[in-house]
């Protein structure tokens, strides 16, 4: 079976300033499948995954060059409604951002955003993204709680809920348990392995087991450019690159 | 890998003394200024607990020697005067302060606004208040509440325009982003989840700087004035106000009652201005957790 390429990076530049970040960065995104992005820190691995909803441009001074093709569509040039991309490619951030609202808020947000909608079927499909988000039997009961109250692990959850609410094409997730203990990591490996089956997945990350755990194909950065790409079972076992395999086997990073 | 033990040793007996005095330090220096607070209290208390009555809360303040005096027009005039204030600044001090704190950053314009904010913040009250009689009261021809009411809001706008910029700013950027990764627009983000995120900080720049405009006296004098009537010609009569009526009564009286009544509303006001604190605090850590 084919897999469809869902996002292409070209010969993508990034710049803070006058500093330049990534080097002529080329990547395929395929579809429906989850793929890692690891390196050592500082090499660009978010750099390049905030390009992917241009999340950047909150920055003025940082800017990208190249294309990112997402469908096939630049998503760079000008013309692009910046507001149809971030409802198509949603973001899960490193610490959990639950809104100061309630958790039943939190998660009608998005769907209140981008669709009219009636209650009843607002309030059906905050359940049902509750319920995708594994969060749904612990927070039923109080709905009307602050999404702030919740464990670490629980807000995570709930952004994760509140980002597939408005039924993203793409997730991405930027070092998403990093920031919470490892009961809670498990559970948001085992959604996210769920997840891809209707959804493509870019999951940047420090941690190795979980990139071989969970990711169908892994991409190593280092200092700003892609040393190596490919099926994540090939590159943990046998990385082409000399630098992949001293970062996969901990002499560096 | 460095070899330490071979080193020579720093005492650490030093170190220990610096801390312990400074830790005295602080310790005294805290008790200065609670020492501070607490005699200013006991001393409006004792000379003002003795005006303190029913009728002195209910009653208008009257001319020396009639009966039953109060102080009841001059709080009516300072909440009425601080109110309108507040209706005039805060929702424009607020969007400066929005706005500084998010489109604000490495702009000119911004940079000045900031500077103006500054400096008006610095500019002493009574200077305020000759400059709002020269725009407004002498056009005018008449004192009036609402001249006071115009000079408060200006002492106010600056006061807010920078407690909001300074909440807002505390707001991690992360909650920004997580706010525009959904497909809000920047004002939507910022007017519906930065400035809610903010919101404890918003109302504590409000209910401060309502605290501070309510005991304004100098700016009053050359705008409202003083009455011994309620505002209810607020917008072209004269208007009283508590700290008007103190400096009035205390300062410009030679009879001991109405000493005496100056040192009330004293107590009154304090006490109201001690309650608004108290209750900011309140509301602030109720909502943290």
């Amino acid at each position: 079976m084919k897999t469809n390429i869902k996002i292409s990076a070209r010969n993508l530049n990034f710049y803070y300033g006058k500093h330049q970040a990534l080097f002529e960065n080329n990547l395929d995104i395929p579809e429906k499948k989850i793929t890692a992005i690891i390196g050592p820190s500082g090499c660009g691995k978010s750099t390049h995954l905030r390009i992917y909803n241009r999340i950047f441009n909150l920055y003025g001074d940082q800017r990208a060059e190249g294309e990112v093709l997402l469908d096939g569509a630049n998503i760079l040039s000008p013309s692009t409604d910046i507001l149809e991309l971030r409802h198509r490619v949603g973001m899960i951030f490193q610490k959990p951002t639950p809104f100061p609202m309630s958790i039943y808020d939190n998660v009608a947000y998005p769907l209140k955003l981008h669709y009219k909608m009636s209650k009843s079927e607002t309030e059906a499909r905050v359940e049902q993204a509750l319920r995708h988000a594994y969060l749904w039997e612990e927070v039923k009961d109080k709905l009307n709680s602050s999404g702030m109250a919740l464990s670490g692990g629980q807000q995570q959850r709930l952004c994760i809920a509140r980002a597939l609410a408005a039924e993203p094409e793409v997730l991405l997730m930027d070092e998403p348990t990093s920031a919470i203990d490892p009961i809670a990591t498990h559970h948001i490996e085992e959604l996210t392995m769920e997840l891809k089956q209707k959804l493509t997945i870019v999951m940047v990350t420090h941690n190795m087991q979980q990139a071989s755990r969970i990711s169908d194909y892994t991409a190593f950065f280092y200092k700003g450019q892609i040393v190596e790409v490919g099926e994540t079972a090939r590159i943990f076992t046998n990385p082409t690159h000399q630098q992949t395999e001293d970062y996969i086997t901990g002499r560096f990073g | 890998m460095n070899n330490c033990s071979t080193l020579k040793r720093r005492s650490p007996i030093f170190r220990k003394f610096s801390n312990i005095v400074m830790n005295c330090f602080c310790l005294l220096s805290i008790t200065l200024a609670l020492f501070a607070m607490y005699s200013i209290l006991v001393t409006v208390w004792q000379h003002g607990s003795d005006a303190l009555t029913w009728e002195f809360l209910t009653e208008p303040s009257k001319p020396y020697g009639e009966e039953n005096a109060g102080i009841a027009n001059a709080l009516l005039g300072t909440l009425y005067m601080s109110l309108g204030a507040a209706l005039m600044a805060v929702i424009p001090a607020m969007a400066a302060g929005i706005w500084l704190a998010e489109f604000g950053k490495n702009n000119k314009i911004a940079t000045i606004l900031r500077f103006c904010g500054n400096v008006l913040m610095g500019i002493p009250s009574i200077i305020i208040g000759l400059f709002v009689y020269v725009l407004i009261v002498i056009p005018a021809g008449h004192f009036s509440g609402w001249a006071g009411a115009i000079a408060l809001s200006i002492i106010m706008f600056p006061v807010i325009m920078r407690t909001t910029e300074d909440s807002i700013n505390m707001v991690p950027d992360t909650l920004r982003e997580s706010a525009l990764a959904l497909g809000m627009t920047r004002m939507r983000a910022t007017l519906s989840i930065v400035s809610r995120s903010a919101k404890n900080g918003l109302i504590t720049g409000v209910l401060l700087s309502l605290a501070r405009v309510s005991g304004e006296t100098a700016p009053l004098l050359f705008t409202a004035l003083f009455a011994d009537v309620y505002p209810n010609h607020f917008f072209e009569q004269p208007t009283a106000s508590i700290p008007v009526l103190i400096n009035e009564y205390t300062n410009n009286s030679p009879f001991e009652a109405m000493h005496n009544m100056g040192w009330g509303a004293a107590l009154v006001i304090a006490l109201v201005i001690l309650a608004i604190n108290i209750l900011t605090r309140i509301i602030f850590h109720e909502n943290k957790h």
